[in-house]
C-alpha cells in the first residue's frame, strides 16, 4: 500500500440514498482513469441521504474537473473537500497476526501500545482491531508485518470537519446546493 | 382512476406534448404498444433501433424539442447505445424508453435481459430503472425535465414488463414536486453579475476580439442575442461545426468554421486574437489543434451552462456559468451602458482589415474538373446549395462529404444544419434526416451522405418510403472511405489499407428503387443540375442521387491531428501565400 499521501484528497460527497448511486460515482472515476484510494459509504442521520467519503490520489487540477463532473450526477447533492489538517479522520483495521505462543506477548503488547483490542485468540494467531487516524494504522501495520500478517482488512477512512473555534474554516465546500 | 403502468406511460408522454415516437416493439415493451393504438401520438416504425435513436436526434435538432424513442430490452437497448452516445456528446435532448425483463426476473439472465442501466450509464445525462407502476408519471416528468434543462442531453428510462402491466392510481406531478424530487439537480442559468461586468469591460478594451461560438448558442436559442452583440461591437464571429447557422454565413461579420477543416481565416483569427469571447463552445481538439499552441495571446471569456466545461481544456480569464442567451443579453446591456456613459470601444479597425485580407486570399477553393474528367464533390454541393428551396435543412454523414457540406453550404438560419459532431457517427444522416423531416415537414430536407456512411443505415429509407417522409439524399460516392483514404494518402505514404469500397456494388439506383424510393445516377457535370431539379420536384417519396465523384479529391485546409493550428495545410494554389497568415 502506498503511504505517499501527497496527492491524496478527501472528498465528502452527499448523495441521494438510492440504488445505483455508488455505481454512478465509481463509473465516473473509472472512466477518467482516476484511482480511488479508499471509499466508505453509509446513510447519514437522514436516511434519504448517504455520505460517501472518497480518498483519491489526484492532482489539484484534475480534482477540480472530477468534482465538477461528479456534481453533474443528478443524485449528487453536495461535495466537500476535507483538508486533513482541519478535519478529523478515522479508519478501522482488523488483522489476524501470526503469534506462536512465545511471540504472543509481543503482539499483545504492541496492540496495547496502539490502544487496539484483541478480538480473538487462536493456537498460533491473534485477531486484533485498531481504530484511529489512518497514519496511526499505517504505523501499526508496518510493525505487525514483522510477525506475519495472515489477513488484514481496513475500512477506508471516514472524515468530518473539525469543529470551528478561532476563526479558521475547516471545510472547503466545493459545490453544494443544499446543506 | 386506476390504469396500467403502460397506459400511464403513454398518457405521461401525451402530457409532455410528445407528438411522435420513433421505435420498434418486442417482448418486454409489448404492453406499452397496446395503449399506443389509442393515443394521439404518432409512432414511426423503424427498421433498426439505431435508426430510431438518430431520428429522435434529428427531430430534436430542428425543433428544439426532445426526441423520443421507444424500443424493447436486450438487443434493442444495445442497438440504442450509439445514438445515446451521439446525443450525449452533442447535447441533444432525447428521452429513450427501453423495455426490461420483469422486476422478479432481473439478474437471472432472463431472455433478452441486459444491464441497460449499466451499459448506458456513461452515455446518458441520466438513466433510471422504474421499479413500480406508481413511479411512471414522476419518472417521465423527471426525464423530460433533465433532458431539456441545463446542458441538454439524453435520458433513458428502463421499464420492466411487470411495471407496465401492473396497475396504478393516475396522478400528474406538479413542477414543484418534480424539482423537489431532484434535490441534486439545479442548473445555473443566470450568469454572475460581476463576471458579466468584467466581460463587458474586456470586450470594450480588446483590440483583436473574436466571438468563438459553439453549439450551445443553438441549444440556448441565442442566435438573435448573438447577432445583436456582434453588430453592436462589430466583432467577427466564427461558428464551429456544431454552430453552423447560429450566425448567418451571409453576414459580413461571419467567418464560418474554424479548426481541423475550417477555413484559414476563421482558424487564424482565433490564433491571432487577443480575446476569445467563447459562447457555448468547448475547445474541442478539432478546433484547438495542439492545445498548448492554441490562441497563445488570447484572454478567454467562457460562457457555458455546464460548470465542468470551465477550465476543462483552456483556463478562462472570465468564467461565466449560465444560459448563453441570458448571459449574452446581459453582456450586451452592460456594453450599451458603458457606451452610453461615453466609454469608447478600443480601435479594432486594424484587426478587421487584417481579417479582410485573409478572407480575400484564403477562400475555400478546389480545382474545377476539366471536360471529360470526374465530377468534383464540391461542385455537386455548390449546385445543391444554389438550387435548394428556401429554408432547406441540411443533414450530413461523417467523412469528407461532411466537411465539404459545412464548408460549401451557406447557412443563413439557425436549426438548418444537422450533423454528428462530437461522436462522428457514420450512418447518422439517413435516419437523422428522416427525424428532421418529421419535425419540420414543410421544409425541404437534403442529406449529404458518403457511400460508406449510407451503407450503414440506408434501410431506414424503407421506413421513410412507407411513412411518406420525402427526404432527399445526395450520396457523394467516391467508392472510398474517403476521409480515411485522405489520411492514408497524406500520413501513411499512400499505403491504402481497407478503404476501397466498390464502384459497382451496390447499385444505389436499384437499391433506392427496392426501398420504394426514386434513384438517380449522375456521372458528369451536365447531369448534375437536371438531377437536382428532378429531385427537388419530387415530394411524395424519398429520392436518392448517386453522384459519382472524384475519389482523389481531398478536404482542405487541414490541420493534421496533433499539429498546431499555425501549421495548417492549405490547398496547393494557396500554399505559396501562407506567410500572409500573420
Ligand atoms: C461508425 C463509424 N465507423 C468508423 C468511422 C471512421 N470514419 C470516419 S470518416 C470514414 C469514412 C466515411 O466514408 P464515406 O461515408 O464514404 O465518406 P467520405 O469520407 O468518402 O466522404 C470513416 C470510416 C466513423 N466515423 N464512424
Ligand atoms: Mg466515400
Amino acid at each position: 500500500m502506498s503511504t505517499d499521501r501527497s496527492h491524496h484528497h478527501i472528498l465528502s460527497v452527499l448523495v441521494q440514498n438510492r440504488a445505483g448511486v455508488l455505481a454512478r460515482v465509481a463509473t465516473l472515476f473509472a472512466r477518467r482513469a482516476y484511482n480511488i484510494f479508499s471509499l466508505a459509504v453509509a446513510p447519514t442521520e437522514d436516511e434519504n441521504f448517504s455520505r460517501i467519503t472518497i480518498v483519491v490520489d489526484i492532482e489539484m487540477t484534475s480534482l477540480e474537473q472530477i468534482t465538477k463532473q461528479l456534481f453533474k450526477l443528478i443524485d449528487v447533492i453536495k461535495i466537500t473537500e476535507l483538508d486533513p489538517l482541519t478535519s478529523v479522520e478515522r479508519e478501522l483495521l482488523l488483522a489476524t497476526v501470526r503469534a506462536e505462543p512465545d511471540q504472543r506477548r509481543q503482539v499483545v503488547e504492541l496492540t496495547q501500545i496502539f490502544e487496539g483490542k484483541i478480538l480473538a485468540v487462536g493456537n498460533n494467531a491473534l485477531t486484533v482491531s485498531l481504530e484511529g487516524n489512518p497514519n496511526k494504522l499505517d504505523d501499526f501495520e508496518d510493525l505487525i508485518r514483522a510477525h506475519g500478517i495472515v489477513e488484514l482488512q481496513r475500512t477506508g477512512r471516514v472524515a468530518l470537519p473539525k469543529l470551528e473555534r478561532e476563526g479558521g474554516r475547516a471545510v472547503r465546500p466545493l459545490r453544494g446546493k443544499v446543506s | 382512476m386506476k390504469i396500467t403502468g403502460a397506459q400511464a406511460l403513454i398518457k405521461s408522454l401525451e402530457m409532455e406534448n410528445v407528438e411522435v415516437i420513433f421505435g420498434l416493439p418486442g417482448g418486454c415493451i409489448l404492453p406499452a404498444y397496446d395503449p399506443l393504438l389509442d393515443s394521439t401520438i404518432r409512432h414511426i416504425l423503424v427498421r433498426h433501433e439505431q435508426g430510431a435513436g438518430h431520428m429522435a436526434e434529428g427531430y430534436a435538432h430542428v425543433t428544439g424539442r426532445p426526441g423520443v424513442a421507444m424500443v424493447t430490452s436486450g438487443p434493442a437497448a444495445t442497438n440504442m447505445v450509439t445514438p445515446l452516445c451521439d446525443a450525449y456528446l452533442d447535447s441533444i435532448p432525447m428521452v429513450v424508453i427501453t423495455g426490461q425483463v420483469a422486476t422478479f426476473a432481473i439478474g437471472t439472465d432472463a431472455f433478452q435481459e441486459c444491464d441497460t442501466l449499466g451499459i448506458t450509464r456513461s452515455v446518458t445525462k441520466h438513466n433510471e430503472l422504474i421499479m413500480t407502476a406508481d413511479d411512471v408519471p414522476m419518472a417521465v416528468r423527471q426525464a423530460f425535465h433533465i433532458a431539456t434543462t441545463g446542458r441538454p442531453g439524453p435520458v433513458l428510462l428502463d421499464v420492466p414488463k411487470d411495471v407496465l402491466t401492473n396497475s396504478m392510481e393516475w396522478y400528474w406531478p406538479t413542477d414543484q414536486e418534480v424539482r423537489d424530487s431532484l434535490p441534486g439537480y439545479r442548473p445555473n442559468v443566470k450568469g454572475h453579475p460581476r463576471m458579466i461586468r468584467e466581460a463587458a469591460k474586456l470586450i470594450m478594451t480588446s483590440e483583436r476580439p473574436v466571438l468563438y461560438v459553439g453549439g450551445g448558442i443553438l441549444k440556448a436559442r441565442a442566435a438573435a442575442a448573438l447577432k445583436e452583440l456582434a453588430e453592436l461591437t462589430d466583432i467577427h464571429v466564427v461558428t464551429t461545426l456544431m454552430a453552423r447557422g447560429a450566425f448567418p454565413d451571409s453576414h459580413p461579420l461571419c467567418l464560418g468554421m474554424p479548426g481541423m477543416h475550417g477555413n484559414a481565416t476563421a482558424t487564424t483569427a482565433l490564433q491571432r486574437s487577443d480575446l476569445l469571447i467563447t459562447l457555448g463552445a468547448r475547445f474541442d481538439d478539432r478546433i484547438t489543434g495542439k492545445v498548448s499552441t492554441f490562441a497563445p495571446e488570447a484572454k478567454v471569456i467562457h460562457v457555458d451552462i455546464d460548470p465542468a466545461e470551465q477550465g476543462k481544456v483552456r483556463k478562462p480569464d472570465i468564467p461565466i456559468v449560465g444560459d448563453c442567451k441570458q448571459v449574452i443579453e446581459e453582456i450586451t446591456k452592460e456594453i450599451r451602458a458603458l457606451m452610453a456613459a461615453g466609454e469608447l470601444q478600443a480601435d479594432i479597425s486594424a484587426w478587421k482589415s487584417r481579417i479582410s485580407g485573409w478572407r480575400e486570399q484564403f477562400p475555400y477553393t478546389y480545382e474545377p474538373s476539366l471536360p471529360g474528367d470526374a465530377l468534383k464533390p464540391q461542385f455537386c454541393l455548390e449546385m445543391l446549395r444554389d438550387n435548394a428551396p428556401e429554408d432547406t435543412i441540411l443533414v450530413s454523414g461523417v467523412g469528407q462529404h461532411q466537411m465539404w457540406s459545412s464548408q460549401y453550404w451557406r447557412f443563413d438560419k439557425p436549426y438548418t444544419w444537422v450533423n454528428s459532431g462530437g461522436l462522428g457517427t457514420m450512418g447518422f444522416s439517413v435516419p437523422a434526416a428522416i427525424g428532421a423531416k418529421v419535425g419540420r415537414p414543410e421544409a425541404t430536407v437534403w442529406a449529404i451522405d458518403g457511400d460508406g456512411c449510407f451503407q450503414m443505415t440506408a434501410q431506414e429509407l424503407v421506413t421513410a418510403a412507407l411513412e411518406r417522409i420525402p427526404v432527399k439524399i445526395a450520396i457523394l460516392n467516391n467508392s472510398y472511405l474517403g476521409m480515411v483514404r485522405q489520411w492514408q494518402e497524406m500520413f501513411y505514404e499512400e499505403r491504402y489499407s481497407e478503404v476501397y469500397l466498390s464502384p459497382e456494388v451496390p447499385d444505389f439506383v436499384k437499391w433506392a428503387e427496392a426501398m420504394g424510393c426514386i434513384g438517380i445516377r449522375v456521372d458528369s457535370p451536365e447531369e448534375v443540375l437536371p438531377a437536382i431539379e428532378k429531385a427537388n420536384s419530387i415530394d411524395d417519396r424519398p429520392v436518392i442521387i448517386d453522384f459519382r465523384v472524384d475519389a482523389r479529391e481531398k478536404v482542405f485546409p487541414m490541420v493534421p491531428a496533433g499539429a498546431a493550428n499555425d501549421d495548417l495545410l492549405l490547398p496547393e494554389s494557396q500554399m505559396a501565400n501562407k506567410r500572409f497568415l500573420q
